[in-house]
C-alpha cells in the first residue's frame, strides 16, 4: 500500500528547509530509518529518515528545492510488516522523528555513479588519503629513511597515531630481535588479503606470541638435522597394557612415560644431547642434569611443561607425575616455573596419527624426539615375515652440537633398548 | 642541422609546477639542472593559462557581484561597465609578473633553460625541437617528465575556433559572447561560467552525468548549484552533445536528454571543457623504456617510472591532476634523484573548486565512505549559523567533517561557502597530522571568521 512521506518536525520555530541532498532513487529499496534526504534549515543539516522499510516509489522535490515541513517530498511501498503498517495507514503518518546529522553513516544501497571525467577523482593515486598509517609527514619521513615501514609500526598515540618515538622503538625491537635471530622478514608488510576474498583478524593468543618467537628464534639459529628410525615396540606395548589393566587412572603408563624413561638412560650415554650451546663463549654446555620436556596439546595451543631428573626416577613414579602434570597443562593451571628448565623434548603425536614429522629444535636445547603412531607392519625375521608393531621415531637435533652419525647412534641406541630393556643396564652407568 | 648541448645531470622536461618545483629543489641540492620548455619562463598551464588566470578573472567576477548584492547593504555602484580587453591585460599582467618571477629564481639558482619540446631518442639521450629553430641534442643522467596536460577534444569538435573555444581560448578572452554553452559540468567548465555569467554572457552548462562537480558530494554541489541556477541561463544534467556546427551567426547544437529527446540550440560560443589529457604524444617514452598504463605514466611511489634514471610527475602520472599535488611530486622526485629519501604518501590531497561559493574537500568524501561501506561519523554545520557568512552578505555555505568512530581521527572535511578553498588548508593539515576530531574542535579558531564553521563541525561529534 502506498504510503507518503512528508517532511517531519525539526525543532520549535523551523517552518522549512532546502533540500541539499537527496538519498534515495526511486526504485530503491529503503531500510525503516535510513536516511531519505538531507535538508539544510535554519539551525542544521538534518537527515529525513524513512518512516518504513520499503520501496521508494515517487520522489517529488529535487535537490535545491525548497520545502515545508509537514510537505509530501516522497511516496514509497512499505513492505508488509504486520500491524504497525495497517493502522499507520488509518491515521495520517507519523513522520519518524528527526535527528541532526551525525549519524554512524550506513553503507546506502545507491551512490551517484563515480565518473569524474571533468573533476579530480580524490582517490585515484596508489596511496590512497586516509590509507596512508596516521603519522604526521615528518613522522613519515623518518620511519622511510630508517627503512621502516610505517605501516606496521603500531602507534601509541591518541587514535592510534606513530609518533617518531614509536618508530624508535619499533627500530629497536626489530634490532633486539635480530640479535636473538629472529627473522627480519616477520616485519614484512603482509597484502591486503581482503582483496582475494571475506577475512577475520584475530589477536595472536598469549602463547602463540611465544611459541612463534621461539619457533623462529629456533628456526634462525639451530641448523636442524631429522633422524628417523622404527622401534619394535611389540613387547613393551603387550607390558605396557598388561601393567595398565592393573593400574589406577592416575598411574596409567603412557609410552610418552617409557620414552622418557629411555631417553634419559640414551642422554646419559651420550650427553652431547643434554647440552646447550654458548657461541659467544665458545663453549658447549653439559647439563648434569635430565628434565624432559613433554609437548602438550592444550585448547590454547602448545605448551611443555618439563618433568625433572627423570634419570632418577623409576617409570612408575614419572607416568604418575606426568599425568598430573599433563593434566595441570591442559586446564592452565601450569606455572611457567613448570615450563622452565628442559634439557630434552618429546613430542608424541602418535595419539593422532601420522607416519613421520620433523620436530623442530627447542632451542636452546639440541635435540627434541618427535614420536608418531607405531602400526603393525610385517618384519622379516630371516625366515618368514612377523607381525611387529613398530613406532616411528625422529630425532631433530641442532647440528652444530650433534654430528649426524652420533644423532643415529641416539637413535639406534633408543630404538635397540625399547626392543630389548635390557640393554638399558647392560653397560655401566655413565 | 643539429647541435649537441653538454650533458645534464638532471634534465626536467616541462616546466610547470611540478616541473620548476622539481628543478628548483634538485638544483638547491646541489644538483647541475636543465629545464627543457618552450615557454620564455616557467610556469607551465596553471601560470600561463589555468589556475592563475582564471583566478584573475574570478576574482573580477566576484567584485561584480558583490557590487550587484551591495544595494542590500546600502550601497549602490550602478551597472559596471566592462572592458574586457583591459581586463585581459590586467591578467597578461598578473601572468607576466609570475612567471619572471620564476625565470629570475631559475637564474639565480643556476637552473639552465633550453626552450623547446623534448622527445627521448635514447635511454639516456634527448633530442630537442627548438624554439628558435633546430634540432639539439641532449645526454643526461637523470631526466624528470613533466609535461603535464591540456584540455580533451571530444570526437564532435576537435579543433577550437573563434567560436569553439577551449579553457585556452576561454582564459584569453576577445569579447564577451551573447550566449555560451559549456560542454562538460566540472570545475573548469563551472568556473569559467561563473565569470562569463558575471561578464553577462547567457551561460548554458551540459552535463553528460547526472551531477555537476562529479567526485564532490552531493550536498557541497547542491549549495553551488543553488546560486549558479539563478546565475545561469540553464544547467542540463543528463545531457549530451550530440553535434555541433558553426554558421555565420552562431554555433548551432544538437543536445539529447536521457529519455532521447533532441534538441537544437544556437549559441554565440562554445566552451569545451570535457576534461584534461596528458601529454604524452612524441615524446619518444618507448625510446626510453618508460611503461604507460591507463593512458598514464607508470610510477612508483617514489615516482621512478620503469626507466633507470627517469623519473615522472604531475598529470601524466594520473588524478587527481592538480597543480600542488605535481609540486608535491616534484620535490619527492628532486629529492630521490638527490639521492635523498622521499616518496610521494600524503595522506590527503585537496581539491578546490574556486566557484562561487567555492567548494573544497580533502580527504574522505561521504560519497566514498558509502561506495567503500565505511564506517564513519558525519557532522555537518550550515554556515548561516557562523556570524561571518551573515556579514559577508551571504547565507549559504557549508562545513562538514567526516571522522572514524573507532580511532576519533578526521577522515575528511568538505567545505562549500565564499573562501572554502582557504579553509580547506586547516583540515588537510588535521588530517596529515592524524588529529582527531577533539584536537580540532579544541583549537582556538579566531571569531568572527568563517574557519570557527571547522571548529563547530568538530565541536558536534561532542554532542554524541
Amino acid at each position: 500500500m502506498k504510503q507518503d512521506i512528508r517532511v517531519p518536525e525539526v525543532s520549535d520555530g523551523v517552518v522549512k528547509g532546502t533540500v541539499i541532498g537527496l538519498s534515495v532513487a526511486v526504485g530503491d529499496r529503503v531500510e525503516f530509518d535510513q536516511t531519505l534526504l538531507e535538508m539544510e534549515t535554519d539551525k542544521a543539516v538534518v537527515a529525513v529518515p524513512s518512516p518504513f522499510t520499503g520501496t521508494i516509489t515517487a520522489i517529488l522535490i529535487d535537490e535545491g528545492d525548497e520545502v515545508a515541513i509537514g510537505q509530501v517530498v516522497m511516496a514509497g511501498e512499505p513492505e508488509e510488516a504486520g500491524a504497525a503498517t495497517s493502522t499507520e495507514l488509518e491515521s495520517p503518518p507519523e513522520p519518524a522523528p528527526v535527528r541532526a546529522e551525525k549519524v554512524s553513516r550506513v553503507p546506502a544501497p545507491t551512490v551517484a555513479p563515480i565518473s569524474a571525467k571533468t573533476l579530480p577523482p580524490p582517490r585515484t593515486d596508489s596511496t590512497p588519503p586516509g590509507e596512508v598509517a596516521p603519522a604526521s609527514p615528518i613522522v613519515r619521513r623518518f620511519a622511510r629513511e630508517l627503512g621502516v615501514d610505517i605501516h606496521v609500526v603500531g602507534g601509541t598515540g591518541p587514535g592510534g597515531r606513530i609518533s617518531d618515538q614509536d618508530v624508535r622503538e619499533f627500530v629497536k625491537r626489530v634490532m633486539a630481535g635480530a640479535d636473538t635471530g629472529r627473522s627480519p622478514a616477520a616485519s614484512r608488510p603482509l597484502p591486503d588479503f581482503a582483496r582475494w576474498g571475506e577475512i577475520e583478524r584475530q589477536p595472536l593468543s598469549g602463547v602463540r606470541k611465544i611459541t612463534a618467537e621461539a619457533m623462529a628464534y629456533a628456526w634462525a639459529t639451530a641448523p636442524r638435522v631429522t633422524q628417523d628410525d622404527k622401534a619394535d615396540i611389540t613387547g613393551i606395548e603387550a607390558f605396557r597394557k598388561e601393567f595398565n589393566s592393573k593400574a589406577t587412572p592416575e598411574g596409567k603408563l603412557t609410552m610418552t612415560a617409557i620414552l622418557v624413561r629411555v631417553a634419559a638412560e640414551a642422554l646419559l650415554q651420550f650427553p652431547q644431547l643434554n647440552s646447550s650451546l654458548d657461541l659467544a663463549n665458545n663453549e658447549l654446555i653439559l647439563k648434569s642434569y635430565i628434565h624432559v620436556g613433554v609437548a602438550v596439546d592444550t585448547p590454547a595451543g602448545l605448551l611443555v611443561p618439563v618433568l625433572r631428573d627423570v634419570d632418577r626416577k623409576g617409570i612408575v613414579t614419572l607416568a604418575i607425575e606426568l599425568n598430573q602434570i599433563a593434566a595441570k597443562t591442559r586446564e592452565r593451571r601450569i606455572s611457567p616455573a613448570d615450563m622452565e628448565g628442559g634439557s630434552f623434548t618429546i613430542s608424541n603425536l602418535g595419539g593422532i596419527g601420522g607416519t613421520g614429522f620433523t620436530p623442530i629444535v627447542y632451542a636452546p636445547q639440541v635435540a627434541i624426539l618427535g614420536v608418531s603412531r607405531a602400526e603393525m607392519e610385517p618384519v622379516w625375521d630371516g625366515g618368514e615375515f612377523v607381525p611387529r608393531l613398530r613406532m616411528p621415531l625422529s630425532l631433530s637435533y641442532d647440528h652444530r652440537v650433534v654430528d649426524g652419525a652420533d644423532g643415529a647412534r641416539f637413535l639406534r641406541w633408543m630404538c635397540t633398548a625399547l626392543e630389548q630393556p635390557l640393554n638399558l643396564v647392560m653397560e655401566d652407568p655413565a | 642541422m643539429s647541435t649537441t648541448l653538454d650533458k645534464a645531470q638532471l634534465v626536467v622536461i616541462g616546466a610547470g609546477p611540478g616541473g620548476y618545483a622539481a628543478a628548483f629543489r634538485a638544483a638547491d641540492l646541489g644538483l647541475d639542472v636543465t629545464i627543457v620548455e618552450p615557454e620564455a619562463n616557467p610556469g607551465g598551464v596553471c601560470l600561463h593559462r589555468g589556475c592563475i588566470p582564471s583566478k584573475a578573472f574570478l576574482h573580477a567576477a566576484k567584485v561584480i557581484r558583490e557590487a550587484e548584492e551591495a544595494p542590500l547593504m546600502g550601497v549602490s555602484f550602478g551597472k559596471p561597465t566592462i572592458d574586457i580587453d583591459a581586463m585581459r591585460e590586467w591578467k597578461n599582467g598578473i601572468v607576466t609578473t609570475l612567471t619572471e618571477g620564476l625565470g629570475g629564481k631559475a637564474q639565480k639558482k643556476n637552473v639552465h633553460h633550453v626552450r623547446g619540446l623534448a622527445r627521448f631518442v635514447g635511454a639516456k639521450k634527448l633530442s630537442i625541437d627548438l624554439v628558435d629553430g633546430g634540432v639539439a641534442e641532449m645526454e643526461f643522467d637523470q631526466a624528470i617528465i613533466a609535461t603535464g596536460s591540456r584540455p580533451a577534444m571530444p570526437p564532435f569538435a576537435k579543433e577550437t575556433s573563434e567560436r569553439i573555444i577551449d579553457s585556452t581560448g576561454a582564459l584569453d578572452p576577445t569579447r564577451i559572447p551573447q550566449s555560451l554553452l559549456i560542454i562538460g559540468g566540472g570545475y573548469i567548465g563551472l568556473e569559467l561560467g561563473c565569470v562569463y555569467a558575471a561578464l553577462g554572457s547567457a551561460v548554458t552548462v551540459v552535463e553528460m552525468l547526472p551531477q555537476i562537480m562529479t567526485g564532490a558530494d552531493r550536498d557541497l554541489v547542491s549549495q553551488v548549484k543553488r546560486r549558479l541556477d539563478k546565475q545561469f541561463e540553464a544547467i542540463l544534467t543528463n545531457t549530451r552533445v550530440l553535434a555541433l556546427e558553426e554558421q555565420k551567426d552562431g554555433v548551432t547544437t544538437i543536445l539529447e536528454n536521457n529519455k532521447g529527446e533532441q534538441t537544437t540550440r544556437i549559441f554565440d560560443q562554445v566552451l569545451v571543457s570535457v576534461g584534461r589529457r596528458p601529454n604524452l604524444d612524441g615524446i619518444g617514452l618507448e625510446q626510453a623504456g618508460v611503461e604507460i598504463v591507463d593512458g598514464f605514466v607508470k610510477v612508483d611511489a617514489l615516482r621512478r617510472t620503469t626507466a633507470e634514471g627517469i623519473f615522472a610527475i604531475g598529470d601524466v602520472t594520473g588524478q587527481p591532476m592538480l597543480a600542488h599535488k605535481a609540486t608535491h611530486e616534484g620535490y619527492v622526485a628532486a629529492d630521490v634523484a638527490a639521492g635523498k629519501t622521499a616518496a610521494f604518501e600524503p595522506r590527503a590531497i585537496p581539491a578546490v573548486c574556486f566557484t562561487d561559493p567555492e567548494v573544497a574537500w580533502v580527504g574522505l568524501t561521504e560519497t566514498e565512505a558509502k561506495a567503500e561501506g565505511r564506517k564513519v561519523k558525519t557532522a555537518k554545520i550550515p554556515w548561516r549559523s557562523i556570524g561571518r557568512t551573515l556579514t559577508l552578505g551571504r547565507d549559504d555555505g557549508m562545513t562538514k567533517m567526516i571522522i572514524d568512530p573507532e580511532t576519533d581521527l578526521v577522515l575528511g572535511v568538505g567545505l562549500a561557502g565564499p573562501g572554502a578553498g582557504e579553509l580547506i588548508s586547516e583540515a588537510a593539515l588535521a588530517i596529515e597530522m592524524a588529529a582527531r576530531w577533539q584536537d580540532v574542535a579544541m583549537t582556538i579558531h579566531p571569531h568572527p571568521t568563517l574557519s570557527e564553521s571547522v571548529m563547530e563541525a568538530a565541536e558536534m561529534f561532542f554532542q554524541d
